[in-house]
């Protein structure tokens, strides 16, 4: 009867013990963690020593990122993807509602729409609109059956670098916009409408007041990745000469003949214009989302808006449309 | 036409494929009386509710409230269908309650109250608010009035989902199983609610599976069947005393 006796020594242990001694705890030692830390400390370290062994000029950065050439760069980007971007936005909401409508028409154009300004390279679509004039050397737009033109122009001079940028990136983004809108509005549960319809409402009424608010909360976060896409894909417009940072990078760098110089400048700068856009994403995420705006967090605001910068996205378009 | 017929359908017919699930439903409900509507599921009860403020349309037959042909216009005696803007009036007359609340979540209690009487009708936001405030006391929530419906019971969003509807002075209410996605223990409120409400001398058309409620308030029971009445009379007659096997059936494994 060994087992018993075993079993019968650990019962007395226990019951003998007064209820106010408590046994000491011992955590789990986590090692993976100091050791991790070490080596990215040290990564950090060797990585900072061998750049600055390397041949890099640091001191004409500075110069670089504040030179004329480059801050007209940065205002081109931030002009170039904003406005794009709204406009991508305003095209999105209006395609995603006709692929949404009853009238067959309407909903095969919007579908052709996203199959093409989707499917064509972001870059061949700001070469074509820059090369339109090849096909109209002129444009004009008229009242039809009147002699009154309100636009007759060479192609040339209408569609600049800028403009060809613009129609290339706002097309393109506003066939994703299109879908990240129509997921969005497909995740409010039906019971919504059929409520406001119940109630009298109107579909103008309905969508504005019932359905687009509750969208946003799923539309808002791929639009914000979306947006950060945009600043960086404003590079493209760099080979069309559209001085944005980019092609302010190859300027510079062909004047001061410092390459990685002028292309550490640029990035320097398009981390700042992303971890701006960064901060506005966490703010309008905060605005639609219900479940914050009832009883909110006590943390200090820019702790929260710190962990927004290296927060990965909530979800991708992709995910929720899948 | 009878002036006190509020709601009048006749022959409705509804189909999903070759699957029928209306087949010729003719009801008529008289100006302050509550109809329960009894069955088991896919009998075409909550179908036909729907019909009745035409969520779902017909394939044939008419449903007349208050004098009106719903979804359609009269035009010297032919019916023309009527575009959303048209319906949508006709339907803020129409009450609902929904078997699961549907609240606007992005909106307080007191602002889902308002929304209907502000949106549809024009009251001033003032006006419609203490109205609402008004309502929400009738239905025992005075002290919910600024929380999100997220931080309501079931019970409590279902009575404010009744507030809603009332506040667009509806001439008859329908309720879509508005007990059914509730706890047991919540119902009573609920349930208690709808009873005043028929004392009041509202309208209603109610599917349920709340027998008490049925015996004590309803002034018509109605029993439908694969998409048909099979039989309708006083809850006396249609609980006490039912004369078709399908009824006894049903009742039997209700009441068990």
């Amino acid at each position: 009867m060994a087992v018993d006796m075993g079993a019968t020594e650990a019962d007395t242990m226990t019951a003998d013990r007064q209820p106010t001694t408590l046994m000491p705890k011992v955590a789990i030692k986590r090692w993976g963690r100091a050791l991790s830390g070490v080596l990215v400390v040290a990564g950090v370290v060797l990585l900072g020593y061998s750049i600055s062994r390397g041949q890099v000029d640091w001191a004409i950065i500075p110069t670089q990122m504040t030179s004329d050439t480059m801050l007209e760069g940065v205002w081109n980007v931030v002009k170039l993807a904003f406005v794009a971007q709204v406009i991508a936005v305003v095209i999105g909401v209006g395609v995603a509602l006709m692929r949404l409508s009853p009238n067959p028409v309407l909903r095969w154009v919007a579908f052709a729409y996203t199959w093409l300004f989707r499917g064509l390279p972001v870059l061949v679509q700001i070469l074509l609109w820059y090369n339109i004039a090849l096909i109209y050397p002129r444009i004009t737009i008229g009242i039809p059956f009147t002699t009154v033109d309100i636009v007759d122009q060479s192609s040339n001079v209408l569609v600049t670098a800028f403009v060809a940028a613009l129609l290339g990136l706002a097309l393109n983004e506003s066939a994703y916009m299109a879908e990240i809108v129509r997921a969005g509005l497909n995740s409010v549960d039906p019971g919504q409408k059929e409520a406001a319809q119940s109630l009298g409402m109107t579909p103008g009424q309905i969508l504005r007041r019932v359905v687009l608010p509750q969208a946003m909360r799923v539309i808002v976060p791929p639009t914000g990745n979306n947006a950060i896409n945009m600043i960086k894909a404003t590079s493209l417009a760099s080979v069309i000469g559209f001085v944005e940072v980019t092609k302010a990078a190859q300027n510079l760098s062909s004047r001061d003949l410092a390459i990685i110089e002028a292309l550490f400048a640029a990035s320097v700068w398009y981390m700042v214009i992303v971890s701006i856009a960064n901060v506005g994403q966490y703010f309008l995420e905060r605005r639609y989302n219900a479940s914050t705006r009832d009883g909110g967090g006590s943390r200090a605001l820019l702790t929260r808006v710190g962990k927004s910068l290296y927060t990965p996205p909530v979800r991708r378009a992709e995910e929720i449309t899948s | 036409m009878n002036d006190d017929i509020i709601v009048r359908a006749i022959g409705v017919r509804k189909r999903y494929g070759t699957n029928e699930v209306l087949s010729g439903i003719d009801l008529t409900v008289e100006r302050g009386k509550v109809v329960v509507l009894l069955g088991a599921s896919g009998a075409g009860k909550s179908t036909f509710l729907r019909c009745i403020n035409r969520l779902e349309t017909m394939d044939e037959g008419e449903i007349w409230v208050d004098g009106e042909p719903i979804g359609y216009r009269e035009v010297d005696g032919t019916l023309h269908e009527l575009r959303e803007h048209a319906l949508a009036a006709q339907r803020a007359d129409i009450g609902m309650v929904f078997q699961r609340f549907n609240l606007f979540p992005h909106r307080t209690v007191l602002e889902n109250v308002a929304e209907g009487p502000v949106q549809v009708k024009g009251v001033p936001r003032k006006e419609a608010r203490q109205t609402a405030r008004e309502l929400l006391e009738r239905v025992g929530l005075s002290e919910k009035v600024d929380q999100y419906p997220a931080r309501l019971s079931g019970g409590q969003q279902q009575r404010v989902a009744i507030a809603r509807a009332l506040a667009m002075k509806p001439r008859v209410m329908l309720f879509d199983e508005p007990t059914s996605a509730l706890d047991p223990e919540l119902v009573g409120d609920v349930l208690q609610v709808m009873t005043e409400l028929a004392r009041d001398g509202m309208t209603m058309v109610v599917v349920t599976h709340e027998m008490s409620f049925a015996k004590e308030v309803a002034d018509e029971v109605v029993f439908m069947d694969g998409g048909r009445i099979i039989e309708s009379g006083s809850p006396g007659q249609v609980i006490g005393n039912p004369q078709h096997p399908r009824t006894r059936q049903f009742l039997a494994r209700v009441s068990a």
